[in-house]
């Protein structure tokens, strides 16, 4: 018996829980151990054009309370390597997340991998913490646009996810350019631009000074995007952001998600998680009488249709 | 364990060799961190490192010992007493500690979690030091290990040195091998454990283990979180600053990457220099 099985659009899923971007993912053997965790799919870090070293240490603090502040910088080796990691894989559902500036960019590296199993491409448009990529990208809809539809011109046969985040323009019309351009799926949310000073050394952590807030305490934020997204347009989702326990999970999936993606719990937990977060969600739905995990996209939202 | 740095004084700093110092403050939680843990430590205007956790002479605080060579151990080793440190930790496994006859085998700062491993054994246990280093004027530890040992009734500390200034001449590893040799049939080892160059590492772990012994290596790669997130420091199917950085060799005989290569900081695979043939 498999209840848990979900597609977000065009991407099946055989459970809800998928690694997200930014953690753990450069490695196929470090992916095979995820998958036999329980994650459904992973979601790469974010691979640019040119390998990047990312930013100097410190780049990553612990804030208590479940958060974590992190500019690792976007450090990748590049497509180019990346995509001789993944060649070899077949059985692993790899969504490749691409980050870059300009339509050019992303046609470039979605060219390296024609010959890889890739289950999706995300589409990194809100890093906070990275200069003319990310976050400054998602901020010109007009842009994320003309992305996409490049991307899907180059690789029709591959979905694409649009990751958004909270920039200085309304996100929503970030969500709406990806949907009218032909995204396939929107990931929200990205980490939450934010800083931490510390008080001794009278000085900013953070050799990048500004980096992104994840863990405990966006979830109520991340939560509440996926359901005003999923309130607005008719477009899956894949919520982000905090999502630590089998409950947290359930939230978002009533908010409209049709997968959720784990990743700063990773500090605290082992892999496990995603198979205790899976079991969770299971045992939920039996308790509820719900019998395929599709039922529960979204259930929260029905008083108000 | 504190995500979060904690700020730490550094009240001495002793000089090991020209080009090693050994950096000691007073902090309970990194002075009972477990052999073989390590820190993430920020040097406050310059970089964070992953740093093992150094024991001290008189048992009671904590140290690092710090090669300088690139711009942030050069940041650290340029810390003078009375500075301050920002330390994250202590993050990762440790040793499993056998007990018996123990061979303790590392170079360099390699030595650090072997000399922490020393104050967990039990006077009961047989112990060997094993230290190698390039030349004379690079060994240190090697009076501290006596030290650390005076209270095991049977135990000795050996110094090899390639240019043969120190001790014995030639590669730690043609030691260790000797060691092998002379005592085939007869007595053994019971555990080996190791800390060093990571092709000393290879040399050793291989070794021991093509003779049935238990033998643990602890290992190095980039860090930049320290607490399994950004995966800056994945060798093969291991997360080394979570799963690691203590492996056993059976464990990273099987990973297709140590002894082979390291990830630069962009996570591109660079092969060692001289790397194992497998």
């Amino acid at each position: 018996m498999n209840n848990l099985e979900t597609n977000v659009g065009p991407i099946a899923l055989d459970g809800p829980t998928v690694l997200a971007s930014g953690v753990l993912g450069i490695s196929l053997d470090v992916f095979a151990r995820l998958r036999r965790a329980g994650a459904s799919a992973v979601v790469t870090k974010s691979l640019s054009c040119e390998p990047w070293e990312g930013y100097a240490n410190p780049t990553v603090v612990g804030l208590g309370g479940g958060g974590w502040l992190n500019a690792v910088g976007l450090s990748n080796p590049g497509v180019q390597n990346f995509a001789e990691v993944i060649r070899p894989n077949r059985d692993i559902p790899i969504i490749v997340s691409l980050v870059g500036s300009t339509t050019r960019d992303f046609e470039y590296m979605v060219g390296r991998f024609k010959d890889c199993a890739v289950t999706a491409y995300e589409l990194n448009m809100s890093c906070p913490h990275v200069e003319k990529v990310g976050l400054e990208v998602g901020d010109d809809p007009d842009l994320v646009a003309k992305i996409v539809r490049a991307t899907k011109r180059d690789s029709p046969s591959v979905p694409i996810v649009v990751k958004v985040g909270l920039g200085s323009s309304n996100y929503l019309d970030t969500v709406k350019a990806a949907a009218e351009s032909g995204a396939d799926a929107i990931t929200a949310i990205n980490t939450v631009r934010a800083m931490a000073i510390n008080v001794e050394l009278q000085r900013p952590i953070l050799s990048n000074r500004f980096g992104g807030l994840s863990g405990t305490p966006i979830k109520p934020i991340a939560l509440r995007c996926v359901y005003e997204i999923a309130s607005e347009f008719d477009i899956p989702i894949m919520g982000c952001g905090g999502i630590s326990s089998w409950e947290d999970a359930v939230e978002f999936i009533l908010a409209g998600s049709s997968a959720v993606q784990i990743g700063s719990i990773l500090g605290n937990r082992d892999l496990d998680i995603f198979g205790s977060i899976n079991a969770g969600i299971s045992k939920y739905m039996e308790c509820k009488g719900i019998l395929k995990l599709q039922d529960m996209v979204g259930l929260a939202r029905q008083e108000n249709a | 364990m504190r995500d979060y740095p904690t700020i730490i004084t550094v009240d001495e700093v002793i000089e090991e060799t020209p080009t090693v110092r050994t950096l000691v403050f007073s902090d309970d939680v990194m002075a009972s961190a477990e052999p073989g843990q390590f820190a993430m430590v920020w040097v406050p205007g310059a970089f964070e490192l992953p740093m093992s956790i150094m024991v001290t002479r008189d048992g009671r605080r904590a140290a690092f010992t710090v090669r300088r060579h690139g711009p942030a151990s050069t940041a650290l080793y340029n810390v003078r007493p009375g500075e301050q440190l920002a330390v994250r930790g202590p993050y990762g496994n440790s040793f499993e500690l056998r007990r018996g006859r123990l061979l303790l085998i590392g170079g360099g700062t390699g030595l650090v979690p072997l000399m922490r491993l020393i104050t967990h054994t039990s006077t009961a246990d047989e112990i060997t030091v094993l230290i190698g280093s390039r030349t004379g004027r690079e060994v240190f530890f090697d009076e501290l290990a006596v030290h650390l040992l005076a209270d095991h009734p049977v135990s000795r500390v050996g110094v090899s040195t390639d240019d043969g200034t120190m001790g014995t001449r030639g590669q730690v590893t043609k030691v260790f091998e000797e060691m092998l040799r002379d005592s085939e049939g007869s007595t053994n080892f019971d555990a080996v454990y190791t800390c060093g160059p990571e092709m000393m590492m290879y040399k050793v772990v291989q070794l021991a283990h093509d003779r049935g012994i238990f033998v643990q290596a602890s290992i190095e790669r980039v860090m930049k979180c320290g607490m399994g997130i950004c995966g800056s420091c994945i060798a093969g199917s291991d997360i080394v600053c979570r799963d690691g950085t203590v492996f056993d060799g059976r464990r990273l005989l099987e990973n297709n990457e140590f002894g082979i290569a390291h990830r630069d900081k962009a996570g591109v695979a660079v092969p060692w220099a001289d790397p194992a043939c497998r």
